[in-house]
């Protein structure tokens, strides 16, 4: 027999309350500050943590509806691209090198960030709180899961994408992503949304899966697109949890401040630098260009993160340190990592190339102020010289950051003709550093930052040959043994885009030609 | 005042939201791109229930949003009637 509903329907904020609070309890056998151990050592202070605003009222019932339908649409999509072979209709198969660095770089940051909010979710002893991170848990999980479901379509045709996991762990140049992980997740529960939920979230992802994944559409990419704009409507909750968490701690005492500060002045410069691929990615990798980095920097770093800055002034909160330096660097990051991949693209999985003559107009168009003089001629040099048979590869190990642990190519603020170089000494070692940002970060917490997985280190150390192999025999090739311990398979994953595998076979199924989208 | 914002992917199910917000918001500015659709405004930026409804022809959750939701940013306001993006400072 049916019930009779007599009570009037609840309205969302209600609904939301009674399905997010009343499910703590205060502990009575164990004291509180042993089933929650981690949420006071910070020195943060919460007074009253029902004082937390939840930024989105999505129920679980509401949020498996909505998930479930954006799961039908990018699984739609992912089955209509494998039938139609929609890895042909990508401009051309430079584009992909893009796709591996995602599946490199972006996808292992959301299972760790699955793992962060699932640890987290258990450490806050609002309940609240907890319900916003476990929902935040699911989502990152299945963004993981969804990125890989997509991008193993072009796994089966492409190389550069078959050791991704392993990869992350080992390969020099993912160890930034890494660090920048591993950092936030062996920091305290606030210190951790704060680098994940506000300094990731909120300034910067609107920079990866905004520009870039209408990038990716522009190049034909439908089920890369489907996926990122998946995630991102995730996203736009996840930095609303952000911004909420950072107004909560500030509201609740005035002694937070300045740790909220701290770490805002970390974070804010961890990502920057981490985005360092991601500038990368929208000049060079999109071979038709929706903005350039310098312009997604101006819109989504100057005016939207500027914008979060000056509201959270009330609080007495600044903007980050850095933030000048980052607003100067525009000019730059993209080129330079370039540059530093171009040349050590013989120990990376993915490949590179000189930009065509209609790519290089471009570039000197969005970079007015910086390509025609410092960059162009650099990329024009290469190219001659590769024209005459020496297409150079750099075979020794760049000097990395011992912060971000990005090699040491970023310029001083004010001169982009020198290589900035800072450092510290810590208990008898010097410790070297891409920027004044980054030297910040080290002096604040050495102890931390000397345990820092530098790749190069560990090849000097010897742990990155296979079992068995001797650095001592005649004839031994240090790249080579360090590329077989990686699963790089040489000569299929590296080396210049000119004359690669993917190059054929996208040339020959395609029907494109050699050079689709090269006119130099 | 700053600028808060709204995009959505651009199809069929995003279209009777877009026209909504540009007319509950006339200082809304609409901002193309490929596959997707932003919406600036200065200060603050409000999508109606109701007028969706009226665009649409049908019933609406404002919940639904999500199924085509990019990226917002500002401080939210939300309840079963309308979804409201500020930035006040």
């Amino acid at each position: 027999m049916d019930m009779k509903a007599t009570a009037k329907k609840l309205g969302l904020k209600e609904r939301y309350a009674c399905m997010t609070r009343g499910l703590d309890w205060e502990t009575s056998y164990q004291p509180m500050d042993k089933v929650y151990p981690f949420d006071k050592f910070e020195g943060i202070r919460i007074h009253d943590w029902d004082k937390w605003e939840d930024p989105f009222r999505l129920t679980m019932d509401a949020y498996w509806k909505y998930q479930g339908e954006k799961e039908k649409k990018l699984y739609a999509v992912i089955d209509a691209f494998a039938q139609n072979n929609g890895h042909l209709n990508v401009t051309d198969a430079r584009y992909l090198n893009a796709v591996k660095l995602f599946i490199q770089a972006v996808s292992p940051l959301e299972y760790m960030a699955h793992r962060g909010f699932a640890h987290v979710g258990r450490q806050f002893r609002g309940a609240g709180a907890r319900v916003a991170c476990q929902m935040q848990a699911v989502d990152e999980l299945r963004h993981a899961q969804t990125q890989i479901h997509t991008i193993s379509n072009y796994n089966k045709y492409y190389n550069g994408m078959h050791s991704w996991r392993d990869w992350y762990e080992n390969v020099w140049y993912l160890s930034v992503p890494k660090s920048f992980f591993d950092d936030a997740i062996t920091a305290g529960p606030f210190e951790y949304i704060v680098a994940v939920s506000f300094a990731f979230e909120y300034v910067l992802t609107n920079l990866l899966f905004v520009p870039f994944m209408s990038g990716a559409a522009y190049n034909g990419d439908m089920s890369t697109v489907t996926f990122g704009f998946s995630a991102q409507s995730d996203e736009s909750r996840h930095m609303t949890l952000g911004l909420e968490a950072i107004k909560f701690l500030l509201e609740q005492d005035a002694a937070n401040v300045p740790i909220v500060q701290g770490w805002l002045d970390k974070w804010f410069w961890r990502g920057y630098r981490l985005l360092t691929l991601v500038g990368m990615m929208m000049d060079y990798m999109l071979p038709k260009r929706v903005m350039s980095w310098k312009e997604a920097w101006e819109i989504y770093a100057e005016q939207n993160g500027g914008a979060l800055f000056k509201d959270l002034a009330r609080y007495g909160i600044r903007l980050p340190m850095g933030w000048e330096q980052a607003c100067k660097e525009k000019d730059h990051i993209s080129h330079q990592a370039w540059g530093t991949f171009y040349n050590y693209t013989g120990a990376a999985a993915f490949h590179t190339w000189i930009p065509g003559q209609d790519e290089m107009a471009w570039l000197s168009e969005k970079y007015p102020d910086s390509f025609d003089k410092l960059y162009r001629p650099r990329l024009e040099h290469w190219d001659a010289q590769e024209k005459a048979g020496n297409r150079f590869y750099n075979r020794t190990l760049p000097m990395l950051c011992t912060t971000c642990t990005i090699p040491m190519l970023f310029t001083e603020p004010d001169d982009p003709t020198k290589i900035c170089y800072r450092h510290s000494e810590y208990k008898g070692n010097q410790y070297h550093f891409c920027s004044d940002g980054c030297k910040h970060i080290f002096d604040n917490e050495p102890e931390k930052y000397v345990q820092a997985l530098l790749p190069p280190h560990q090849i000097f150390k010897g742990r990155n040959f296979k079992p068995g192999v001797d650095p001592g025999a005649p004839g031994f090739d240090p790249l080579a043994a360090v590329l077989d311990f990686y699963g790089v398979e040489v000569g299929r994953d590296n080396f210049d885009f000119k004359g690669s595998e993917d190059q054929k076979n996208f040339a020959q199924w395609s029907g494109k030609g050699a050079d689709p989208g090269q006119s130099r | 005042m700053s600028t808060v914002f709204i995009a959505f992917q651009a199809n069929e199910d995003t279209r009777p939201i877009v026209n909504a917000i540009l007319r509950d918001n006339p200082g809304a500015v609409l901002e193309e791109a490929p596959a997707l659709v932003k919406i600036n405004a200065e200060g603050r930026l409000t999508v109606r229930r109701e007028t969706v409804e009226e665009e649409l022809g049908r019933p609406f959750n404002l919940q639904e949003m999500h199924v085509n939701l990019i990226t917002i940013t500002g401080n939210i306001e939300e309840d079963d009637d309308q979804f409201t993006l500020t930035w006040a400072h």
